[in-house]
């Protein structure tokens, strides 16, 4: 078994809402894969139905080789699954919540759990109600990465930890991948998601938008050049691919289609470069263009197809 | 000297704060509340409302209706259900039947009002948030309290209105009275939500003192037929019934209410300032760090323990007290020849000991339908808290999730009810037997409710609160239904109304099997929606 999940074409609507409309995500077993998209794109509805908790009203879904929802019990001896907001029962305490839900999955490796509950500083003893947010997510990712499981999906697992308790989550992670266990993390923060992440896939408005390692959708998106030159530049708003070009003297700044890179590069150093600055897209902007395509096709209608 | 003299004005200007924003929170209050406390004041202002019409309909001259009364005077479980006759007139007629009914909404209704805006804000946390703005210390709990007076009164006001064509100062007495019984489970549940913890609990012990408060009055009044009992004057479901609403009332006994109220609020807002936001003096002590929970059904059970323990003791004490009154409740009829006649008829002493015991078994089996919707609808809340999702993303199917509830819940019928039976054996002292196999009949009605319940929140989870108006209509079709002769296609559709009448009367199987076969299908129609439909979203 080569992929642990596959999903094609998925639709899901509640009511008039469309939450899923034609929904592509595919994570190769023993990867990391991020799944990133804003806020109501879908993110958490297609985790809920990859754990059969709501039904897709058609497209195709594997979860391990599985049927999510006829085959969800066996499917879920395998998975671990962190919520991105945990709720526990007020008269129960953290420990006794991890246990459960170890004992719910695989199973829980002893030893493990009370190495992560020391290394995420977490009191066991106390109960639901009185923990804070962080503490709550603690719990859970506790529970998650102490089970004998495969899968690992994580939805926005790290909301209200504290930076030391990220950096504690992602070694986590990176330890979870190099026993061999697959990862889908939804996620906000970035960095994340580029520090642990073999692979992603953005979606917006319930479908793929770009999917693939981050060196390939790098690729797809544009590098700023800034450039000290040894004469006027010659010829560059000619060179298909470059954007936003500003020129002042012999100091040059643009940007450029990552695959039109070569050409420019030419052009400048036909000139003669005296110093070169060339800064590759960070998922940071190949994140805001998505984001902002969905402003811009909020704000107004009918412009929606120009960006892609 | 300004400093020697500014500790004064200070104190007060901090006292007039502590109310600050009231007025605000008691607006959003009522807002929030703009469905539920109108249907609750339309519903019990509707019962009250429609009944003289329904009894002049039934008791049509004035002869019939001394008649009526003479009989019920005479009939002990009937006065142990709804209190004594003072009085033969429409208006009398209708606060006997309906008074402590409405009274025991009016209470239910104000307690729910004052918890949901007290205890269940600091437990969401929603609280902290509000009182971060301009927002006195006593302010929540003010505006709670007055949401609960805003809707009593208006009861009030529609029942003083709606039944003045009966004697206005009659009308008036009985308003008040339902109103009083509110404002008195207002308090006192302001006093229990600084107690608990968490919401739940608050509105368990807050309805457990209104079932106390029930039993103790029907012990009173099944004793004595003018309500002089010291055990009536206990229960303030009790003054109502003395307040003798279109019977010569007794005003003064309405002090009673306003004393309770404001001795009751004094110690709420007490307390209330002895605490901080969101904490409580029963706090939570720490728990094991490793957990022995290990199956959906053992969580279950682990949820469910507390609730099943404590109507498990409210039902033995119930059977113990019941059990206890029944001789007594029966040998009260002799005085009168009227009575006697139908004594006889009923067959003696043991006939007329048996009749009572059969209507509290049937009253206690309307209140463990309570017990079984509550219950079941604990599926509803894990799920709608987001709790049931990391469980059933975990090895466990949604069958197997719903059945450790659902045994709870239906085991837990069948466990209160044996309990109710053991506790009027006890009290009674005489063979068990029969009295547990009365209230285990009952079962079969308590199963068809929970069935109803697991049905809507299998097919319809957005609407499955709606089981509490099934309970609730049950209810009032058991409570108020015999005596008056309702239309036989209404009392038909609650399902205590098929059960044999039991002890003393004849068993029939035919109609417990089809109840049980009836509450089977319910629940498999129900689950068959759980596993087909979206969990949570």
């Amino acid at each position: 078994m080569t992929q642990a999940i596959t999903v094609s074409g998925l639709h899901k609507s509640f009511g008039r809402t469309h939450a899923l409309d034609g929904l592509d995500l595919d994570v190769a077993a023993g990867e990391v894969h991020g799944f990133l998209g804003p806020n109501g794109s879908g993110k958490s509805t297609t985790i809920r139905i990859l754990l059969g908790l709501l039904r897709a009203d058609s497209g195709a879904a594997r979860v391990l080789g599985r049927d999510p929802w006829t085959d969800a019990v066996e499917a879920h001896r395998r998975i671990a699954y962190v919520p991105g907001d945990v709720t526990l029962w007020r008269n129960l305490s953290g420990g006794e919540v991890i246990d459960l839900y170890g004992r719910l999955r695989g199973g829980l490796d002893r030893r493990r759990r009370d190495e992560l509950v020391e290394r995420f500083e977490l009191d066991p003893t106390k109960k639901g109600r009185t923990y804070s947010k962080g503490n709550r997510q603690k719990v859970a990712l506790v529970a998650a990465f102490a089970s004998d499981v495969d899968l690992l999906i994580l939805d926005e697992p790290t909301s209200g930890l504290d930076p030391l308790m990220e950096e504690v989550f992602q070694r986590c992670v990176a330890e979870e991948r190099d026993r061999g266990r697959t990862v889908l993390l939804s996620s906000h923060l970035l960095s994340e998601v580029e520090e642990l992440c073999d692979r992603v896939s953005i979606i917006r408005k319930g479908r793929t938008v770009e999917s693939g390692s981050l060196a390939d959708l790098r690729h797809l998106t544009r590098t700023s050049v800034t450039a000290e030159l040894a004469g006027p530049p010659d010829g560059l708003a000619g060179l298909p691919g470059v954007h936003d070009l500003d020129v002042r003297g012999h100091r040059v700044r643009l940007q450029v289609d990552t695959d039109k890179l070569n050409e420019v590069l030419r052009s400048l150093s036909g000139t003669g470069v005296r110093s070169l600055t060339s800064t590759p897209p960070t998922l940071e902007e190949l994140f805001l263009r998505h984001y902002q395509d969905e402003a811009g096709s909020d704000a107004g209608s009918g412009t929606v197809e120009v960006a892609r | 000297m300004t400093a020697a003299a500014s500790p004064v004005p200070a104190a007060r200007a901090d006292r007039s704060r502590r109310l600050a924003g009231t007025g605000t929170l008691l607006r959003f209050a009522l807002r929030r509340d703009r469905v539920m406390i109108p249907v609750w004041v339309a519903v019990n202002a509707l019962m009250v409302l429609s009944m003289p019409n329904t009894i002049k309909g039934l008791y049509a001259t004035p002869a019939e209706r001394a008649d009526l009364m003479h009989q019920m005077a005479t009939n002990p479980s009937l006065r142990a259900m709804v209190g004594p006759v003072f009085g033969d007139s429409l208006g009398a007629l209708t606060a006997w039947r309906v008074g402590v009914y409405a009274g025991a909404l009016a209470a239910v209704m104000s307690l729910l009002v004052v918890v949901r805006h007290t205890r269940d804000e600091e437990e969401s946390g929603r609280q902290e948030l509000v009182s971060s703005g301009m927002v006195g210390r006593r302010a929540p709990l003010t505006a709670a309290l007055l949401a609960a007076a805003v809707a009593n009164a208006v009861l009030a006001l529609l029942i003083t209105a709606g039944l003045a064509g009966q004697g206005a100062l009659g009308a008036l007495a009985l308003g008040l009275g339902v109103a009083g019984v509110g404002m008195v489970f207002a308090t006192m549940a302001a006093i229990v939500a600084q107690l608990t913890e968490s919401a739940r609990p608050a509105r368990g012990l807050t309805s457990a003192v209104l079932g106390a408060a029930f039993v103790l009055r029907a012990a009173g009044d099944s004793g004595t037929d003018d309500g002089a009992s010291v055990l009536t004057w206990l229960s303030p479901l009790g003054w109502l019934e003395n307040l003798r609403a279109f019977a010569g009332e007794r005003w003064w006994v309405l002090s009673l209410f306003a004393a309770a109220a404001v001795v009751q609020a004094s110690v709420a807002y007490e307390l209330a300032g002895r605490r901080d936001t969101g904490m409580s003096f029963l706090p939570a002590r720490p728990g094991p760090a490793r957990g022995r929970i290990g199956t959906a059904g053992a969580l279950a059970w682990r949820l469910q323990r507390g609730s099943v323990l404590g109507w498990s003791a409210g039902f033995f004490v119930a059977g113990v007290v019941y059990g206890g009154m029944a001789d007594g409740a029966a040998q009260l009829v002799g005085d009168n020849a009227k009575a006697r006649e139908i004594f006889q008829r009923m067959g003696g002493q043991a006939g007329l000991t048996d009749a009572f015991l059969a209507a509290m078994v049937g009253m206690l089996g309307l209140v463990a339908a309570l017990h079984v919707v509550s219950s079941v609808l604990r599926l509803s809340g894990e799920e709608s808290s987001g709790r049931a999702e990391p469980v059933l993303a975990g090895a466990v199917g949604r069958l197997r999730w719903a059945a450790g509830h659902l045994l709870i819940a239906f085991g837990g019928s069948v466990l209160i009810m044996l309990l109710a039976g053991l506790g009027i054996a006890v009290g009674h002292g005489r063979q068990a037997g029969p009295v547990l196999g009365a209230c285990l009949v009952q079962v079969a009605g308590v199963w068809v409710v929970g069935g109803i319940t697991v049905l809507l929140h299998g097919v319809l989870p957005r609407g499955a609160v709606a089981a509490w108006g099934v309970a609730g209509a049950v209810l009032l079709i058991g409570w108020i239904g015999p005596a008056l002769d309702v239309p036989q296609f209404v009392l038909d559709l609650s399902p205590f109304g098929h059960l044999p009448k039991l002890p003393g009367g004849r068993m029939e199987w035919g109609p417990v099997g089809v109840l049980l076969a009836l509450a089977a299908l319910l629940v498999a129609g129900g689950l068959a929606g759980l596993r087909r439909r979206d969990v949570g979203g």
